[in-house]
């Protein structure tokens, strides 16, 4: 029988089979939907901004007052400090806020976005077949395109800073850093995301907690204040939250300085190649037979 | 061996009963505390059947068959019987149970027409959008987009937002995306349902050119037996997951009619469920029987004697009855009703005998739809009880019927009139004329 089977491998070119390989992540057949992944992209961005009078300057409104919220109750009002390390310059609270708030809103709207994956597309996967790892692939993507909306918004603002020259800013090769971290974030949050997206399809509680998750996340990440608040003794603790030194390191990396702690750092790529990892397995186990629960 | 272009080897798909999936974690642990309990299910909605746990469905029961290039294979059954499993399983929706399906290329699968359409795009991004979802490539669909602009009649909308489309224009526009796809076995379920009758008809023409053309295969899924017939060469029949027919069109649609009705001479009634408008009868038909005759068979020109028993909850003065003949694709052809109405007594059963002259009907099988009625005083219809298709009859030619041509009922229809009579014939030359008016004359003679 076994040999039937290998003979028909070779016959055949695509073999649906009741059993499952561990690692069958159809990488390979992603890569030929491209051009699904670029019109998936296309078609999110257009649509969110079909109709609307300032179309994609929407992307940079709301990460524009969340920032003068924060620099008004957290720097102004509560006048938390700025500085990730202690005896560093106090980083202006508005440039402050407003790149941690545009990091953050890229890893928060993909994780959010990719963890509805299957609840989002059950229309078209219910009825036709493409490698279902193109959706949560294209929803980063589209978040990314928002996210260098915001990002040229921040260079903008960063420069006119600069050229004031009233600021600490300094240039650093940390600049090239940039990057890595964008593409660290993009593979945590979608890891995270797909790892809920494959648990929401029987349990849809989950799917309400990511929401509220998210939100409470945030805090736990210096978003609102510097990194010298965290009281020494949970330090440790504190930077093992994934997130929290591709924050500290994007602040070096623009202001050029702060914290940046290696070995911190490495863990939380470790991280998040884990979480991917291990989100990519979840989601190719899930993907086969989830119509029949969701 | 290398013309196959899909095995499918003893598949079968289970479905678990009962409640999965799309529970809150709350339900789930209210239905495990009353578990524990012993208690009833608090989460089990009042009345609905309960299935215990692990109670499992077969949709589809080890399945097998192959199709070989450019064959249009048509696949029907009732409801139920597992026709769109199997084309979920074939176009990797939801993976099977066991077993395995072996693909020799690209699959087009038309389970829905404009899956991925979105309204805010226009007809020319959709196209690319609809294209790229099916798994063509940009430069594929760049090289035939005016093909499929020209076939779906709708160039002067086509950068228009398909959200102010009319249906109708929607589904041409997503139709032909589908059909201009490049791949070697299109699945079609019931796609063609939709749209106008020149576009449908234009529809399954290029299905077939493009298999006859390019050898393609094609896997239909329909309830439209005229499309089945137009489209197919070959027709798998499921019943209950599994294969009971596998062959030529037309004995494939007739074992299919013949699994809904019955064509023994006693058929009990009382027990077969009624469909939802029927689900409240006051009247019960308990019974309907053949007369005169072991099989349900005819001779064209001949009538059907049947009993039918009824038994009523209450009394009523005046029951009638009457039967719907149906062709073999679900279509009516005729109604036929009693000429007066039946005194039926609260809870005593009725034999009612009857004469249903089927003498016009051309050869062919048929069912019958009966259905008890009565007209209340606004002089309105009110139905008692009623029957979809349960039994069954076959008209056969007799010897010179239709100059013992086979009546074709696509083109002449189900009814047949009495031979036209010729009176007279005769040519324009009147010498000719005279000389057969005194033949006939000399004959007479």
């Amino acid at each position: 029988m076994t040999n039937v089977k290998e003979e028909r491998e070779h016959l055949y070119k695509t073999h649906i089979s009741s059993d499952h390989r561990l690692f069958d992540l159809h990488i390979k057949e992603t890569l030929q939907y491209r051009d699904l992944i670029f019109l998936f992209v296309k078609r999110n961005f257009t649509a969110q901004y079909k109709q609307t009078i300032l179309g994609p300057l929407w992307a940079i409104i709301q990460p524009l007052l969340t920032t003068v919220v924060f620099t008004i109750v957290f720097g102004n009002l509560a006048k938390l400090t700025t500085a990730d390390t202690p005896g560093s310059y106090a980083i202006p609270g508005f440039l402050f806020y407003m790149s941690s708030n545009i990091c953050w809103g890229y890893f928060s709207s993909t994780s959010g976005a990719t963890s509805n994956t299957f609840l989002d597309n059950r229309g078209t996967m219910g009825k036709v077949y493409y490698p279902r790892l193109v959706a949560p692939i294209s929803t980063a993507f589209s978040r990314l395109v928002s996210f260098g909306i915001q990002l040229s918004m921040f260079i903008v603002i960063w420069l006119y800073f600069f050229l004031r020259g009233d600021t600490s800013i300094r240039i650093t090769p940390m600049l090239l850093l940039i990057p890595f971290l964008v593409f660290q974030l993009m593979i945590l949050s979608v890891g995270f995301g797909i790892i809920i997206s494959a648990v929401t399809t029987k349990y849809r509680d989950l799917a309400m907690l990511v929401g509220f998750g998210l939100e409470l996340w945030r805090y736990g990440c210096p978003i609102a204040y510097g990194l010298q608040l965290v009281p020494t003794k949970y330090m440790q603790l504190y930077l093992l939250n994934p997130v929290t030194p591709v924050l500290t390191a994007f602040r070096y990396a623009v202001f050029g300085f702060g914290f940046f702690d290696l070995r911190f750092y490495l863990i939380s790529w470790g991280i998040s190649i884990g979480v991917f990892l291990i989100g990519l397995i979840l989601f190719s186990r899930i993907e086969r037979t989830f119509m029949d629960t969701i | 061996m290398d013309n196959i272009m899909l095995k499918i080897d003893n598949i079968s798909k289970q479905y678990k009963l009962g409640l999965i999936g799309g529970t809150t974690l709350r339900e789930e642990l209210q239905r495990w505390s009353a578990k524990m309990q012993h208690k009833e299910d608090p989460t089990r909605k009042i009345g609905a059947k309960e299935y215990t746990q692990g109670e499992t469905f077969l949709a589809l029961d080890r399945v097998s068959f192959e199709v070989r290039r450019g064959e249009r294979v048509g696949i029907i059954g009732h409801n139920g019987a597992g026709k769109s499993t199997l084309l979920k399983l074939i176009s990797r929706i939801t993976a099977p149970t066991c077993g395995d399906i072996w693909l020799n290329g690209r699959v087009a699968s038309m389970l829905e027409v404009g899956t991925g359409f979105h309204g805010e795009l226009t007809g020319r991004e959709n196209i690319y959008m609809n294209g790229a979802i099916l798994g063509m490539k940009k430069r594929e669909i760049d090289s035939k987009i005016e093909d499929i602009i020209e076939f779906s009649e709708c160039r002067q909308f086509i950068d228009t937002p398909v959200k102010r489309y009319s249906s109708g224009m929607y589904v041409k526009l997503a139709f032909s995306v589908a059909a201009h796809l490049d791949s070697e076995i299109m699945i079609m379920d019931e796609v063609l349902a939709v749209g106008d009758m020149a576009f449908q008809k234009k529809c399954l023409e290029k299905m077939s050119d493009v298999s006859k053309e390019e050898g393609r295969t094609i896997l239909y899924v329909s309830h439209n037996m005229n499309t089945i017939r137009q489209l197919c060469d070959r027709c798998i029949v499921l019943d209950h997951g599994q294969i009971i027919y596998d062959g030529g069109p037309e004995e494939a649609i007739s074992i299919y009619m013949g699994i809904r009705s019955n064509t023994s001479n006693r058929i009990s009634l009382r027990d077969l469920i009624r469909d939802p408008e029927f689900s409240s009868h006051p009247v019960t038909m308990t019974a309907l029987e053949c007369l005169g005759t072991d099989k349900s068979i005819f001779d064209v020109g001949s009538s059907i004697d049947l009993q039918l028993d009824c038994i009523s909850s209450k009394e009523i003065r005046d029951a009638y009855i009457r039967f719907i003949i149906k062709s073999p694709d679900g279509r009516p052809v005729t109604m036929m009703t009693t000429d007066r109405g039946v005194h039926l007594a609260a809870s005593i059963e009725k034999h009612i005998c009857l004469t249903l002259d089927v003498g016009t009907l051309v050869p062919g099988r048929y069912t019958i739809s009966p259905v008890v009625y009565e007209v209340n005083e606004l002089g309105s219809n009110v139905n008692l009880d009623g029957l979809k298709e349960v039994f069954c009859f076959d008209i056969t030619p007799v010897p010179g019927f239709n100059n013992n041509m086979i009546w074709q009922p696509r083109f002449w229809g189900y009814f047949y009139s009495q031979p036209i009579i010729i009176n007279k014939e005769y040519t324009d030359s009147a010498q000719q004329e005279e000389l057969r008016v005194k033949d006939d004359a000399d004959g007479e003679d």
